[in-house]
């Protein structure tokens, strides 16, 4: 156990390195942060000597090191933006990303195990077809697409009568095609706070409701892929022999699906899953925007249109590593269910 | 009546471009107790036949005709709970791959446990004594460790051990065994028949061995069957047919045993392989390798290109092969289906 976690702590640190590499060179080219910092009237001279002060005049090493140092102590400097340290800028964007792709995962865990279960055991069945059909589609629907016909559907509400509405099948059709709208589909209400930056949409029935239409759109991205892995990875294990072999010792069916093969099933999704879990929270930009959810994703954006190059940086750096601890937990989790590997370093 | 009478099974796989027949008018029978081989090349259809026993053949395959009696009860249209209550119960099997066999991912005695449990009311405690018992008789070294350990823990010889326990935790009737050993190392091959073979005498077992050794099919079986594209070509006493086999093909079998052939020379492989399902050749299936089928004037024996041999007796053997029938003088006898 110790031997795997120092091990994971060295890829993670290797992986933020080349992560700061990148932000830095990033901040490097990006826009130049006195134009940002001064007004149009500032002669060049003063622009020159902030410049010098600021030690951008230095060698590209000795200002990586210099951002390494500070990076290490969580200091990516101030935001322009918001006139803060951008940790600080982040902390309070965090928890609202965070929560969206908790209830996102939440609802991809939910979705996808049983419908690709389902359609693994009974390929055939018209349902299944139905969850393929859709799920192929799915993959190449863009989520703003998604996110704004939910929109239109759930929050504004359709009222089109293409039917005749003199007529019971009529009236009942139509009936059928309005829907009311009324969900929330605009920032997150008034979340509850909990502790330190943290507000919570998880505390109140109403916090909830605001979640509802964004976690749908965000897990849309990835449900699809879900649906087909874990279908995919199911219809292989039930081939193999020892599933033959559960089934010639006379074990219900039952117990051969959602154990014998289950487990099986989810080992490879674990791996796989996991990662993309860790991509969502990149996801969250376009769902943050249509939703105008103020978590890290509508920031970046911000941060992007107004060259709040510090900000960036720091949201780049963020986003890693989330990645990295995503990656490991994943890691972890594979070791805990599958008995091949040995995280105690006890000898097998 | 016999403890498992299997009559006229037909089984099918549906393919795209219509079905092939894995199986052909296969009749056979099975004593309390008694040992039987079944042997042929790959592709004959022995496991498909092991298999269609308990209801297991792979998806597109089907049983298309013919009856499983086993202890006076027809298994063919039998309900999936009802085939339930038998397979690994009363009738249990071994499979060929041990490295394949177990679930890679829960523990022996969990693998164990859950067998006994399926078909009886005991407790878990009660199970894995059971468990441990077997573990016991199948001779592995100390078996209560066994119990929490998992497959990838256990060489492939253990692991066939441990199948064997499983085979035999609720004291079956029969245990369905297709080529236990075909995957292990030489050096264990011998040692893990040798403990089925105990196992199965002691307990009044009986077994279906299907195996490419000949050596192994004398040894521990007391009947055997040939098989040849789906079909039995010849059954009979395992000592018999070993000593004095009387289809061509058997014959043929038993010249390519090293043993047989003068060393130094090569093997005596039968010319030509087996045909494939989907292409079989008019009237006995095994007549372009068959030196009988041309006269020695170089005319064709027209029986055995036109119609498919019916069994004949010879001692206490049945045999399906023209050569055999027109040595012993009868006449040409159909088979009772014919090909289509
Ligand atoms: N899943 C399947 N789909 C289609 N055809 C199959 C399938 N399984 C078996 N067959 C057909 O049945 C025939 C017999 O297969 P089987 O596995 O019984 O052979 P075998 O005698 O056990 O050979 P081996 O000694 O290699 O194990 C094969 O030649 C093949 O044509
Ligand atoms: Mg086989």
């Amino acid at each position: 156990m110790i031997a795997f976690l120092i091990k994971r702590l060295f890829h993670a640190l290797l992986v933020m390195f080349v992560i700061s590499v990148i932000a830095f060179a990033i901040q490097d080219n990006l826009g130049d942060p006195i134009q940002q910092m001064v007004g149009q009237s500032v002669p060049e001279s003063e622009r020159a000597q902030l410049r010098e002060e600021l030690g951008l005049n230095d060698p590209f090493l000795v200002q990586y090191l210099r951002f390494a140092i500070n990076a290490a102590q969580l200091d990516f400097g101030y935001s322009y933006i918001f006139n803060q340290p951008t940790t600080e800028v982040i902390a309070r964007h965090l928890p609202a990303t965070l929560e969206l792709v908790a209830s996102a995962t939440f609802l991809i865990i939910l979705l996808s195990v049983p419908i690709g279960v389902y359609s693994a055991i009974k390929p055939r069945a018209w349902l299944s077809r139905f969850f393929m059909g859709v799920s192929i589609v799915g993959i190449s629907i863009p989520v703003f697409l998604t996110a704004i016909v939910l929109i239109q559907i759930f929050a504004i509400g359709v009222s089109w009568t293409p039917f005749p509405a003199d007529t019971a099948w009529g009236a009942w059709l139509n009936d059928l095609v309005t829907t009311e709208g009324g969900m929330p589909a605009y920032g997150r209400g008034d979340p509850v706070h909990v502790i330190g930056t943290w507000y919570t949409n998880f505390a109140s029935p109403r916090g909830l409701l605001y979640l509802v239409l964004p976690a749908i759109s965000l897990a849309s991205i990835m449900l699809p892929l879900f649906i087909r892995l874990i279908r995919a990875e199911m219809l292989e294990v039930l081939q193999s022999d020892y599933i033959k072999f559960a089934r010639a010792k006379g074990l219900p069916l039952s117990r051969i699906y959602f154990l014998h093969a289950l487990k099986n099933t989810m080992l490879p999704v674990i791996t796989v899953g996991g990662v993309q879990i860790g991509t969502l929270v990149a996801y969250t930009i376009l769902t943050e925007t249509v939703f105008q959810w103020p978590g890290m994703g509508l920031m970046f954006l911000d941060a992007i249109e107004r060259s709040d190059i510090p900000l960036i940086v720091t949201y780049l750096m963020i986003v890693g590593l989330i990645f990295v601890i995503t990656n490991t937990v994943v890691d972890l989790i594979y070791g805990l269910v599958n008995p091949t590997v040995k995280l105690t370093g006890k000898p097998a | 009546m016999s403890l498992l009478d299997v009559n006229h099974l037909d089984v099918r796989f549906a393919l795209r471009n219509g079905d092939i027949q894995a199986l052909r008018d296969v009749s056979f029978s099975l004593d309390r107790g008694e040992r039987l081989g079944i042997v042929g090349e790959s592709g004959a259809g022995k496991s498909v036949a092991a298999f269609s026993l308990l209801n297991l053949i792979s998806k597109p395959g089907y049983i298309a005709g013919g009856s499983i009696r086993f202890d006076g009860q027809e298994l063919i249209g039998q309900s999936e709970r009802a085939l339930r209550h038998i397979r690994g119960h009363r009738i249990s099997m071994i499979f060929q791959d041990p490295m394949m066999t177990l679930n890679p991912v829960l523990s022996i005695g969990d693998q164990m446990v859950e067998c006994l449990k399926a078909h009886r009311r005991i407790s878990t405690h009660e199970a894995r004594g059971i468990a441990l018992h077997k573990l016991v008789q199948v001779q592995i070294p100390s078996p209560e460790a066994r119990l929490d350990q998992y497959p990838h823990e256990l060489s492939g010889g253990m692991r066939q051990r441990v199948i064997i326990a499983i085979a035999l935790l609720l004291d079956p009737d029969i245990i369905i065994a297709d080529e236990p050993t075909t995957a292990l190392d030489v050096t264990i091959q011998a040692e893990i028949m040798a403990l089925l073979l105990s196992l199965c005498e002691k307990h009044n077992v009986g077994l279906i061995l299907i195996t490419h050794d000949l050596g192994v099919v004398s040894q521990v079986t007391q009947r055997m069957l040939v098989m040849y594209a789906g079909r039995v070509i010849e059954e009979g006493p395992t000592r018999e047919i070993i000593n004095d086999p009387q289809h061509p093909y058997t014959q043929g079998l038993m010249n390519a045993l090293p043993q047989m052939a003068t060393p130094g020379s090569r093997l005596n492989q039968i010319p030509g392989s087996m045909p494939s399902l989907d292409n079989l050749p008019d009237g006995c299936a095994f007549h372009p390798r068959c030196h009988f089928a041309m006269r020695s004037d170089g005319q064709r024996r027209q029986a055995c290109y036109e119609h498919v041999p019916g069994f004949v007796t010879s001692g206490n053997c049945r045999v399906a092969c023209h050569m055999v029938s027109e040595m012993l003088g009868y006449e040409r006898i159909p088979a009772e289906e014919t090909t289509s």
